[in-house]
């Protein structure tokens, strides 16, 4: 017979005390400015024109607007770079300033997530190495992956309550000849996209009053240490993130709703690269089938580089047995700069892509073959040796 | 304790018979010992809103409250059992972050992954068969996937357009307005100061340690990567 393990539980609950000092720090940024006045670590700060916006339990968050440090994404880089060029792109029409470092790594949380074959300290001191040398320059972080801004919220909340972990990252920073620094805000693309919307949009040349968009948020992005992402009363009354949808709307799309938006993408770290079947089932059954019979989207926007790759490239094997898929899929900053007259192919990348977003450029008036043709035509610059490489005067 | 109360998993239905209680209970301190834990659990009442939440629990027999609730119990029997039969289907996505409790039992899973790592579990060594490569590149470069690691026949269920990539990759790549952006066998350009620097931070946390145990040979290669470069800077250990 199963006993209750009352005596268990009353013994334990002594243990689950919630401590003054621990979780839901209110105001990260107001304890990073405490300790660097006790001089524990260095704070890099906000400068120059910025926009203010509301967060989930209200506390104002800051975006700086230019002169930005582009904190890269492994998988944006790698397979879908047109997500990067598009975020540049944006940046350089609205005329704002930014630094593409070598001095990176990646947040390397994509591989601890999977295999768990790092440590706190190793990952603290991976952020803050990164947090160090962006400071260098002058320029402040944007980080670009959603997972790399939720595991940096993360490191920040371990280094903000745990001076044990602060200690150890400061001398490890010490053998590197570097500061424990962090900067006053963690700050993803998707939020300056969000602070940007109107300047987006005053530059806008396409129309997109006619294309129906499914939103899927990205975890990571406001699950994962949740205070401070942008949640907007007019968005959705406030009770999902503004960030992605208020661009979009913003933008004149026909943003459509569907039952499944709380749930992943099913990318699993692991599971995208050895365990593809998961993935694939979860992508397909739970996301796209749902969006597809409940919103009929032209296409899924989406603001993190495993929520591209897992809702595009999990399609075409579904296709095959025959399940209700086929939906475009690319994030909100390519949208916005085919919004703002990128070319598809030299800009946005959009040959990289599996899933058909044709039909979704013929929408949007845009001649796909004409660009393919315009595409090639820079391909044969290089094949010829003109050039060894294309640069932003060829694009524009 | 020896044993476990008559109220917790049997060890007969936990299996792993032939590990002792205090191995186990060794692993669970451990897990508990991690200054996250405190952080990530405060007790379960099993509500299984993270359940209803979590995308692994839909597709394979896997459940957040069953690791919260074995962890609030400290059931150490079950809790092995979970470490070599559960944690890995785990998608860490944080979803189970809505518990009501304020639990984390996604982060419990971290931990616990962490601990079948550097203890060597079998589970462990399953869950990284196929996945050296990535860490290899990851550790050694900075930057996890690599364009060139698109080849069709490692994954031919992400359609025609890997073919494409892979056949046109060195062109598409020098096609890219963006500067850092015509590598090949690295997501973005990797300064070399910062790969030393990360090799710093690999060596001095321990973190390459933590290979040791489940990929020997990976362990070697990255240990002689590493200390090769830091051999030509001057630096040393
Ligand atoms: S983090 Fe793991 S346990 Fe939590 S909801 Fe995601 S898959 Fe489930
Ligand atoms: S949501 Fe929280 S309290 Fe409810 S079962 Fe899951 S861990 Fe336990």
């Amino acid at each position: 017979m199963t006993t209750i393990p009352v005596e268990a539980l009353l013994r334990k609950k002594e243990r689950f005390e919630r401590g003054e000092d621990h979780r839901a720090l209110e105001d990260p940024t107001a304890e990073l400015l405490r300790l660097e006045e006790q001089g524990e670590l260095v704070v890099q700060k906000i400068q120059g024109d910025v926009v203010t916006v509301p967060t989930k339990y209200g506390r104002e968050k800051r975006i700086q607007k230019g002169h930005l440090w582009h904190h890269k994404s492994c998988g944006q880089c790698g397979h879908i770079p047109g997500y990067s060029t598009s975020i540049f792109w944006v940046m350089r029409k609205l005329g704002y300033d930014y630094h593409d470092p070598r001095d990176q790594t990646s947040c390397t949380a994509w591989n601890y997530y999977a295999s768990a074959t790092s440590n706190v300290a190793a990952q603290a001191a991976v952020a803050v190495r990164n947090f160090a040398a962006a400071q260098e320059t002058g320029y402040f972080p944007l980080v670009h992956c959603g997972t790399s801004y939720g595991h940096y919220k993360e490191v920040r909340e371990e280094l903000l309550t745990h001076p044990e972990l602060r200690t150890e990252v400061r001398e490890i920073m010490g053998k590197l000849g570097k500061d424990l620094v962090f900067p006053e805000e963690l700050v993803h693309y998707s939020e300056w996209f969000y602070a940007m919307r109107d300047e987006i949009a005053a530059l806008q040349t396409r129309d997109l009053s006619g294309v129906r968009v499914t939103v899927h948020p990205a975890c990571h992005y406001y699950k994962l240490v949740e205070g401070d992402a942008i949640y907007d009363p007019d968005v959705y009354g406030g009770q999902r993130t503004a960030v992605v949808t208020g661009l979009a709307e913003r933008l004149g799309a026909d943003v459509r709703e569907y039952s499944t938006w709380f749930d992943c993408c099913g990318f699993g770290f692991r599971h995208i690269l050895v365990q593809r079947d998961f993935t694939r089932s979860f992508a397909t059954m739970r996301k796209i089938e749902v969006m597809k019979e409940e919103a009929d989207p032209d296409v899924v926007l989406t603001h993190d580089t495993g929520c591209v790759t897992t809702l595009d490239k999990s399609q075409f094997a579904a296709k095959a047995h025959e399940r209700n898929v086929g939906v475009a899929v690319m994030s909100e900053a390519q949208f916005a700069a085919l919004a703002m007259g990128a070319h598809p192919y030299k800009v946005c990348q959009l040959h990289w892509h599996s899933a058909d977003y044709r039909p979704l450029l013929e929408k949007m008036g845009i001649d796909w073959e004409q660009a393919w043709a315009e595409f090639q035509e820079g391909l044969k610059k290089l094949e010829k040796g003109d050039k060894r490489y294309l640069d932003w005067d060829d694009v524009d | 304790m020896t044993e476990a109360p008559s109220y917790y998993k049997s060890p007969t239905v936990a299996g792993y018979p032939d590990v002792s209680y205090e191995e186990k209970a060794r692993l669970f301190d451990e897990v508990k010992s991690d200054i996250r834990f405190s952080d990530y659990l405060y007790g379960c009442y099993e509500c299984g809103i993270c359940v209803a939440a979590c995308p692994s629990a839909r597709f394979y027999d896997f459940s957040p409250r069953r690791v919260a609730q074995a962890a609030a119990r400290e059931d150490v029997e079950l809790v092995y059992q979970q470490m070599q039969e559960d944690i890995w289907e785990c998608s860490q996505c944080f979803s189970c972050l809505r518990c009501p409790r304020g639990n984390n039992p996604g982060g419990i899973i971290t931990i616990m992954r962490e601990v079948a790592i550097n203890n060597g579990l079998a589970s462990a060594k399953e869950a990284l068969e196929g996945y050296s490569r990535i860490i290899y590149k990851i550790m050694s470069t900075g930057t996890q996937v690599s364009p060139d690691m698109l080849q069709p026949d490692a994954f031919p269920d992400w359609g025609p357009e890997t073919g494409d990539v892979s056949n046109n990759l060195d062109l598409w790549r020098r096609a890219l307005p963006s500067e850092t952006l015509h590598t090949t066998s690295t997501g973005w350009d990797v300064s070399d100061k910062t790969l030393v620097e990360l090799y710093l931070i690999w060596l001095h946390t321990g973190a390459l340690d933590m290979i040791a145990d489940v990929d020997t040979s990976l362990h070697s290669i990255l240990q002689d990567v590493m200390e090769e470069r830091l051999e030509e800077e001057g630096i040393e250990l």
